[in-house]
C-alpha cells in the first residue's frame, strides 16, 4: 500500500504537534540534548513557550502555570531530569497536572549526550519519596508520538498529576519516512473545573479518588495547595489520619487510574514472547517478523504504561515458558522491574549499552 | 480582625518578627484596596511558610527556596489584576537566589518579602548566606566569619524596579503597599533576629546595631521601569504543513540497502543524508536517517546512517552497511572499525584520504578538491547514486534543488 501523507519526520516533531492539539498551551523548557529537538519545535509551536534558566525553575514555573490553570508540557534528559526531581515530588504531592517527557541517552552522570539509551525506568521507579507510584507511559514507535501525548495529558488532568511519557534519542531525533494520512485526529484534553457552590478544597476527593480543580486566582474559591503533608483543605498537618489518607489517596488513584497501554501480537503455537519498549520496539518487530518468516512461532508483548507496572504483564508472560526482555541497559531495567533481581529461569534478557540492540541478537536469543 | 486572615493569633515563637510582617502585609493590602480571592500566597520551608493556614487568600505552600521560582510561574499564569505575593526566608532566599535574580531580571510581577532574620530558624539555627560576619550561630558560635549578600542591591542590579529594607519593629506596611504597587518585580527584606537560636547565640546584640554593624542599611530604592513580564499566547501554525514528499520517480531497489556517509562537523553530512532520505522517497522508497556526532559543534566527526528499502523500516539501525561513503578524516576515523570487518559492499573514499584495510570494493574518488569541503557530502551522494542507480540522481538533484541548500549549490553542474 502506497503512503498517502508521505513525509521525513522524527518523533519530536510529532510530539510537539500533539501536545499543542491534545490542549497543552505552556511549553517550558531548558536545552538538553537529545530533547532539544522537542523544544525547538514547541518554541516554534505552543501558544505560550517560555525558556527557562534552569531545569529547577522549569518545573517551578510549570508547577506554577498548572495552579493557574494551564496545561504545561517540558522535556528533559537525565541530567536536567535530576534537578527537577524534588519540583516533580511536590507537583505530585500538590496534584499538578503536568506533562514531563523524559528523553534517555547514555548515563550514568552526563554520560555521552548524543547516544541514546534506556537507562531511566528504574530512576522513575521509585522518583517519589515513599515510593508512590508516578504515571510513566513509554512510547514505541512514529505513531507513538502522535497518540501518546494526548493520552498522557488526559491523564494528567484525570488523575491530576504529573505524568512522564519516556522516550529516547533516537525515537526523537531519527528521522523516517512517515506515512501522516496514518494520524488520528487528536481531539482536546476533556477539562473541567470545579464550579460548584462550595466550600471548596482542594484535596477533597469526595467518593472518588482525584479532587476537583479549581485555579489559584478564582474568584470564589479559596484554593490552597500544598506540597508537605496536608489535610484534605491543602492546611499542613503533621500526621493525622485525615492528612494520611490524603497522601495514601495519592497511591491508589495512580495505581487504579493510570491507564494500561500494550500492544500484544501473538502467534499460534509460539512458546516465546519477545517483551519491549521503548526504541528496542523496531528491533523486536523486525526479528520478529524475520523468526515467523523462517517459521519459528513468537509472540511480541510492547509495553506502553510502565509504571505502575499493570499485572497483566505478568499474566502475559505468565502463559509463555520462555520470554524474553529486550532493552538498551546493561542491567535489564524492565526485567527487574517485573521479576527483581533474580530472574526466573524461562526469563531471559537482550541488553546492549551506548548502542542499539539489533533484531538478530533478539532472533539469536528466542531461537537459543 | 481583617479581611486577609482567617484566624489572627499567628504560629510563630512568642517575639518573633514574622508577627509584624504578617500584621504589615495585610495592612497594606487593605490600604491598596485588594480582596483576599485577588491575592495569591506562595510561601515555602521555614517558619514563615507556616502562616499558610491564617490567610484567607489563595496559598501555596512550595519547596524550599523555591516559592520564587513557583510564584513566577503562578503570575505569568494569571490575569495582571490578581497579585502574587513570596513569603521566603534568609535561607529560602540562600538556596533560591538564582529564581530571585531571574524573576527580577525579567521583571515577574510578583513581590517578594523577604523574612531576613539571620539564619535558619526552623532546622536550628544554621548560618545562611544573609548571616552577617560575626553574627554567632549554633555552626559558629565564634561568629560567622564570612561577609552577607546584600539582596535588594543583587534585585536591583539584575533590572528590579523596587527593593527596599526595613527594620521589624515599627509600621512597614507603607513600604509594602508601595512594593504591592509596583507592576512587575519588587522586595521587601525585612530584618529581625531569629528569638529561638539568633537571641540566644547573640544575647547582647540589638537588631539596629546588627544592621548598623552589618551595613544592613534600611532604605527604599528604584531601578528604571518597565513593562512586567507577562508571556502573550500566540497563534501559531501545525509543524506539520508543507513536509510532503510526492512521489515522482521510481527506484529499482528491491530489498534493503544501508549507506554510512561519514565526514566532519559542519560539513553539512547530516542535511545531506536527509536530503538523499527524501530523494528516496520521492523514489517510492520508506527511508531513515539517523545522526551520530559528538557533543562538540563544528568539531570531530559527524555520520549519518541512512536505510532505503522496499518495505516498511522498524529497525533503523546500521550494523553491516552496504555501502560506506567518507569524505574527511574525522568521519575515516570514526569509521574504521566498522570498515575494517567488513566483507562485501563498497567503499566510497575521498582521493585525500588514506585507503584503510577492508573487505569491501574501495572506489577512490575526487568529493573534496570537486565541490569543496561544504558540499562533499553532497557530492559523494551524488556520486553514489550516479554509479549505483539505487536512486536516480535527478531525483536527488530535484530534491536539493527544491530545498533551502538549493540557492546555494547548483549539483547538478557537479
Amino acid at each position: 500500500m502506497h503512503p498517502t501523507h508521505p513525509v521525513l519526520t522524527d518523533g519530536s516533531r510529532l510530539i510537539a504537534e500533539a501536545c499543542v492539539r491534545a490542549g497543552a498551551d505552556a511549553y517550558v523548557g531548558y536545552p538538553i540534548t537529545p530533547a532539544s529537538l522537542i523544544f525547538f519545535y514547541a518554541s516554534r509551536r505552543f501558544p505560550i513557550a517560555l525558556p527557562a534558566p534552569d531545569e529547577i525553575t522549569a518545573l517551578q514555573w510549570m508547577a506554577g502555570l498548572s495552579a493557574a490553570g494551564h496545561l504545561p508540557v517540558t522535556a528533559t534528559s537525565f541530567p536536567g531530569f535530576a534537578l527537577m526531581v524534588e519540583s516533580v515530588n511536590m507537583a505530585y504531592m500538590m496534584e499538578l497536572p503536568m506533562l514531563v517527557i523524559l528523553v534517555q541517552r547514555l548515563g550514568p552522570a552526563t554520560g555521552t549526550a548524543t547516544a541514546g539509551a534506556q537507562g531511566d525506568l528504574l530512576l522513575l521507579n521509585g522518583l517519589i519519596s515513599g515510593g508512590y507510584p508516578l504515571p510513566v507511559l513509554c512510547i514505541s514507535d512514529l505513531e507513538d508520538c502522535w497518540r501518546l501525548p494526548p493520552i498522557a495529558l488526559q491523564t494528567a488532568v484525570d488523575l491530576r498529576t504529573p505524568v512522564v511519557l519516556l522516550t529516547s534519542k533516537e525515537m526523537v531525533m531519527t528521522q523516517e519516512s512517515f506515512d501522516l494520512a496514518r494520524l488520528e485526529e487528536i481531539s482536546p484534553v476533556r477539562r473541567t473545573f470545579y464550579e460548584g457552590p462550595g466550600p471548596y478544597c482542594a484535596y477533597d476527593a469526595g467518593d472518588g479518588l482525584v479532587p476537583p480543580f479549581v485555579p489559584v486566582g478564582d474568584g470564589r474559591h479559596q484554593v490552597r495547595l500544598n506540597a508537605s503533608t496536608h489535610d484534605r483543605c491543602g492546611i499542613i498537618r503533621h500526621t493525622s489520619d485525615e492528612a494520611m489518607a490524603n497522601t495514601r489517596r495519592l497511591e491508589a488513584k495512580v495505581e487504579t487510574m493510570t491507564p494500561i497501554l500494550y500492544t500484544l501480537d501473538e502467534q499460534e503455537g509460539a512458546e516465546t514472547l519477545v517483551v519491549t519498549c521503548d526504541i528496542t520496539t523496531g528491533a523486536a518487530r523486525e526479528a520478529v517478523e524475520t523468526l515467523r518468516a523462517e517459521g519459528v512461532p513468537v509472540s511480541l508483548l510492547v509495553a506502553r504504561t510502565l509504571l505502575p507496572v499493570p499485572t497483566v504483564y505478568h499474566d502475559i508472560i505468565g502463559r509463555y515458558p520462555r520470554a524474553v526482555i529486550a532493552e538498551e541497559n546493561h542491567q535489564g531495567q524492565l526485567a527487574r522491574l517485573l521479576f527483581g533481581r533474580r530472574l526466573p529461569p524461562n526469563v531471559r534478557t537482550v541488553t546492549a549499552v551506548g548502542r542499539m540492540i539489533r533484531p538478530d541478537e533478539i532472533a539469536r536469543e528466542v531461537t537459543r | 480582625m481583617s479581611r486577609f486572615l482567617v484566624k489572627s493569633e499567628l504560629p510563630y515563637c512568642k517575639g518573633c518578627g514574622h508577627h509584624l510582617i504578617v500584621r504589615n502585609t495585610v495592612k497594606a493590602l487593605e490600604a491598596i484596596g485588594m480582596e483576599p480571592l485577588d491575592v495569591v500566597l506562595v510561601t515555602d520551608i521555614g517558619c514563615h511558610g507556616i502562616v499558610d493556614g491564617n490567610f484567607a487568600t489563595h496559598t501555596v505552600h512550595g519547596l524550599h527556596g523555591r516559592s520564587v521560582a513557583l510564584a513566577a510561574g503562578i503570575a505569568m499564569g494569571l490575569p495582571p489584576e490578581k497579585k502574587v505575593i513570596v513569603y521566603i526566608g534568609d535561607g529560602g532566599a540562600t538556596i533560591g537566589l538564582q529564581h530571585i535574580l531571574e524573576a527580577a531580571r525579567m521583571n515577574v510581577d510578583i513581590t517578594v518579602v523577604l523574612h531576613n532574620n539571620m539564619l535558619y530558624g526552623m532546622t536550628g539555627g544554621q548560618p545562611s548566606g544573609l548571616t552577617p560576619t560575626g553574627f554567632r550561630t549554633v555552626l559558629t558560635p565564634q561568629g560567622y566569619p564570612l561577609p552577607h549578600h546584600d539582596i535588594p542591591r543583587l534585585v536591583l542590579d539584575a533590572g528590579a524596579p523596587f527593593a527596599a529594607r526595613v527594620i521589624a519593629p515599627g509600621d512597614f506596611a507603607d513600604v509594602l503597599r508601595q512594593a504591592l504597587e509596583v507592576e512587575g518585580f519588587s522586595l521587601v527584606e525585612v530584618l529581625g533576629i531569629c528569638v529561638s537560636y539568633g537571641v540566644k547565640m547573640n544575647p547582647d546584640l540589638r537588631l539596629k546595631e546588627l544592621a548598623r554593624q552589618a551595613g544592613y542599611e534600611p532604605g527604599v530604592w528604584t531601578g528604571p521601569t518597565r513593562p512586567a513580564f507577562r508571556p502573550a499566547r500566540r497563534e501559531t501554525t501545525s509543524l506539520l504543513e508543507t513536509l510532503a514528499v510526492s512521489q515522482r520517480y521510481s527506484s529499482p531497489l528491491e530489498g534493503r540497502l544501508t549507506l554510512i556517509l561519514g565526514g566532519s562537523a559542519g560539513e553539512g553530512v547530516q542535511q545531506a543524508a536527509e536530503l538523499l532520505a527524501q530523494a528516496a522517497m520521492s523514489a517510492g522508497l520508506y527511508a531513515t536517517k539517523k545522526g551520530s556526532y559528538p557533543v562538540t559543534v563544528g568539531v570531530g566527526f559527524s555520520v549519518a546512517e541512512v536505510v532505503l528499502s522496499r518495505t516498511p523500516i522498524f529497525y533503523h539501525g546500521v550494523s553491516q552497511p552496504d555501502a560506506v561513503i567518507i569524505t574527511s578524516a574525522d568521519g575515516l576515523a570514526n569509521q574504521r572499525e566498522r570498515i575494517h570487518p567488513m566483507k562485501g559492499g563498497i567503499l566510497w573514499l575521498d582521493e585525500s584520504l588514506p585507503v584503510p584495510e577492508t573487505g569491501a570494493e574501495v572506489r577512490v574518488r575526487d568529493f573534496r578538491g570537486r565541490a569543496g569541503a561544504r558540499n562533499a557530502g553532497l557530492y559523494a551522494l551524488l556520486t553514489f547514486l550516479r554509479e549505483t542507480g539505487v536512486v536516480p540522481p535527478e531525483a536527488f538533484v530535484k530534491t536539493v534543488q527544491e530545498s533551502p541548500l538549493g540557492k546555494h549549490v547548483d549539483l547538478a553542474a557537479l
